[in-house]
């Protein structure tokens, strides 16, 4: 059987976002791919949500079902365990990445088989699950599209539904040329770069997998606790092969994904589509309970992810993260992300929310994080684009200058005390501690900036550092000779 | 009414002319403001790059020093945003009750200057004159935080002679973002970059906002291309005639 021999890139050793970014900013075919294609969904998502004049109520309710889901959540999870279990499944509990893949793999290696067919899913990439299959032996193939061009194009994902979005349709057209020989049916000969074409590529080779494969991995959009349904909902129809045709069926899915009640379906079969591919309604839903004997899958597993969910459960203003549906609709309107891409944020969670929900699964509630992940709450220039589009209204913003103060808390001593930040936030505070200082400091800055300044703008200075990084790209406006206080308390005396 | 002008720690240092812009556009209206000299600072910078305490302390001197006024302008949308949205959270969490009685008082009454043209005088038409072709940028906190909707632009569009061109993607960010402008510096130049590159090709001489934080990061960007765009505050422009 073919395998992809090469070792898979992962996002271990991603350097901290502003130096991950700058390979990103430099490479201006990333830079086109992304703005043309986040502006299209942008605009389109802007015209499906208006054709709704009940949204902003939509929102509402998809907020507040999502928060009684996480007020009542252990309850809830039991009843999941319960329907799911009455109706043939099996429900197994996972703490972290380990144990979730420990579990996968073994009830992989229980059927005997050494290939798994996968719809596309945040959670099992969240974990790693396709590294951690390959050290047993077995191969996981994806069959969404866009993952299928990341894995044979030993890529990372860049976006949660369109994770080769940085890529463009002759660079895709290349990779299938090269690598699909190496994972299965090759590419037909003359392979053109029309859409039509690589997409039949794709699903020749894709289909001989579907008749193949044995055992299949799905993540979950959403779990019903009253009913114990699981939810998969997408565009390709590969997930509905998947979630058919295999014998055996693995679930792996984040603790937060569950709604209460069936009804509550409503809510959310309306706020996801328009909000992450501009549609009114997905092509594919697919909804499953237990298992039905002759009739699709004939052993079902569900595997309950913690992962640091627990954690940030904990945290009364970061909590609201998890009420995530992963529409993406955040990254679409990113103005940084669609500058820099989904890779620089170092996890398969790119964007506003990556930047917020990343940091606490990594437990910045509870301890340090490392500089990776401490870089992350300031990749946002809190322009607020990402909050007025959330379907869920998670206040991203808020979140971000939350963690930020989490990770300034947190730091060591010398940072703490001794960094350019620290010190100039310190002498900032200082001056602007009490009014005379300020105008003292006013003045000083106002005859230094007179030596350098000219048309009221101090040109490149070679400064280190924070300072140095303004004058990079710009002119710096010059402190003025007379502060307004000044000038204020000269006009009140009559001396202007 | 007893109106206190905040003129902001920013404006006090780096754009006096703005402050002296609201002064006279005021006065001219009839109308004159105080200018309380313990005012330093709304937190803004501090409270967004984490560093709570030291925000907490600036928003007790400001709540103590704009006390007992009727209003409060500023000609910043992004500090008014900080006060009216911000301080209530900070002293919340800081659980100190009498001040967060007194934010209670004194943040509501911080109005952006559009804000108190257009909603407390009642006016569009503030009498001023700027012949020039003028792009507007709406900033994020003044759309998405603040709210102030599109009153500086009934404003721009009521001055005599003043030609408001078209900005192709307006509503998006312009990279300055506070401490983000050097922590984050390349993404914030390149988003800078494309947000002048609309200026320029919109034909403007003038770009202006009701914030002089974008302005100086696009006037920064604008002054080291060389580029024949000056960059004013709005209330510059509403004082000139
Ligand atoms: S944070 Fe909101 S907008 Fe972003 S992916 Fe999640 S649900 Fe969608």
């Amino acid at each position: 059987m073919a395998t992809l021999r090469e070792p898979v890139p992962t996002f271990a050793g991603t350097p901290p976002f502003p130096k991950a970014a700058a390979a990103a900013l430099a490479d201006r075919q990333l830079r086109e791919n992304l703005r043309r294609a986040t502006t299209t969904i942008r605009d389109k998502r802007a015209r499906a949500v208006a054709e709704r004049d009940d949204w902003e109520a939509l929102r509402l309710a998809g907020a507040a079902i999502k928060d009684e889901v996480l007020a009542r959540l252990p309850e809830l999870l039991v009843k999941l365990e319960e329907r799911v279990t009455a109706a043939g499944g099996a429900v197994h509990w996972a703490r972290d990445a380990a144990e979730a893949n420990a579990i996968v793999a073994g009830i992989v290696k229980d059927t005997g088989a050494t290939e798994v067919v996968k719809v596309k899913s945040m959670a099992t990439q969240e974990i790693g699950l396709n590294e951690a299959l390959a050290r047993e032996g077995i191969a996981a193939w994806e069959t969404d599209l866009a993952e299928l061009i990341v894995q044979l194009g030993q890529d990372l994902p860049s976006h949660f539904l369109v994770p080769a979005i940085h890529r463009n349709r002759s660079e895709i057209r290349d990779i299938f040329r090269r690598r699909m020989a190496a994972a299965g049916r090759p590419a037909p000969d003359g392979l053109t770069d029309e859409p039509r074409a690589l997409a039949e590529a794709a699903r020749l080779h894709l289909r001989e997998k579907f008749l193949r494969a044995r055992v299949a991995i799905s993540g979950a959009n959403f779990a019903i606790a009253e009913t114990g349904t699981v939810i998969v909902v997408e565009s390709e129809g590969n997930g509905r092969m998947c979630l058919t045709l295999p014998e055996t069926l693995i679930t792996v899915m984040g603790i937060e994904k569950l709604l209460p009640r069936w009804q509550d379906l409503e809510v959310f079969l309306q706020l996801l589509p328009r909000s992450s591919t501009a549609e009114r309604m997905n092509p594919y839903t697919s909804m499953w309970t237990g298992v039905t004997s002759d009739d699709g899958p004939q052993a079902f597993h569900l595997v309950l992810l913690d992962n640091g969910r627990s954690d940030t459960l904990s945290d009364p203003t970061g909590r609201q993260a998890l009420r995530c549906i992963k529409c993406s609709a955040c990254l679409n309107v990113c103005p940084v992300y669609e500058r820099t891409g989904g890779a620089a944020y170092g996890s398969p969670y790119a964007g506003p929310i990556g930047a917020i929900l990343v940091p606490q699964l990594r437990g910045i509630a509870r301890h340090p994080v490392d500089e990776q992940t401490a870089s992350l709450p300031y990749a946002s220039s809190l322009c607020g684009a990402c909050f007025e589009v959330c379907p869920v209204r998670i206040d991203i913003p808020e979140v971000l200058v939350h963690l930020r103060g989490q990770v300034v808390r947190q730091r060591g001593w010398r940072q703490r005390t001794l960094s350019q930040e620290a010190l100039l936030m310190r002498s900032l505070g200082l001056a602007l501690g009490e009014p005379r200082r300020l105008a003292a400091a006013e003045r000083l800055a106002g005859l230094a900036a007179g030596t350098v300044a000219r048309d009221g703008w101090i040109g490149r200075l070679p400064l280190p550092g924070l300072l140095g990084a303004w004058f990079r790209g710009r002119d710096l406006r010059a402190p003025a000779r007379m502060s307004f206080r000044r000038w204020w308390a000269r006009q009140r005396r009559g001396t202007t | 009414m007893r109106v206190a002008l905040f003129v902001t720690c920013f404006n006090d240092l780096l754009f006096p002319e703005v402050g002296r812009a609201v002064v006279t556009l005021l006065r001219r209206l009839g109308h004159e403001v105080d200018f309380p000299a313990g005012q330093t600072c709304c937190g803004q910078l501090h409270f967004n790059a984490g560093y709570r305490d030291q925000a907490l302390s600036l928003v007790r001197r400001f709540t103590r020093v704009f006390a007992g006024f009727d209003a409060v302008v500023t000609p910043s949308a992004s500090c008014a945003a900080m006060v009216r949205t911000h301080h209530a959270l900070l002293v919340r969490e800081a659980g100190d009750g009498a001040l967060e009685a007194a934010v209670g008082e004194v943040a509501p009454r911080v109005r952006e200057l559009s804000e108190l043209l257009v909603d407390d005088l009642g006016l569009t038409d503030v009498g001023a004159r700027f012949p020039h072709p003028v792009a507007f940028h709406p900033t994020c906190h003044s759309i998405r935080l603040l709210g102030i909707g599109d009153r500086p632009r009934r404003l721009l569009e009521a001055v005599d002679g003043l030609t408001l061109v078209d900005l192709p993607g307006a509503d998006e960010c312009c990279g300055f973002g506070g401490t983000f402008a050097v922590k984050n510096a390349g993404t914030s130049v390149a988003m800078g970059t494309d947000k002048v590159a609309a200026v320029r090709a919109s034909g403007a001489a003038v770009l202006t906002s009701a914030d002089t934080s974008c302005l100086m990061h696009l006037g920064g960007l604008l002054s080291r291309a060389h580029a024949p765009v000056r960059v004013m505050h709005l209330a510059e422009i509403l004082a000139s005639r």
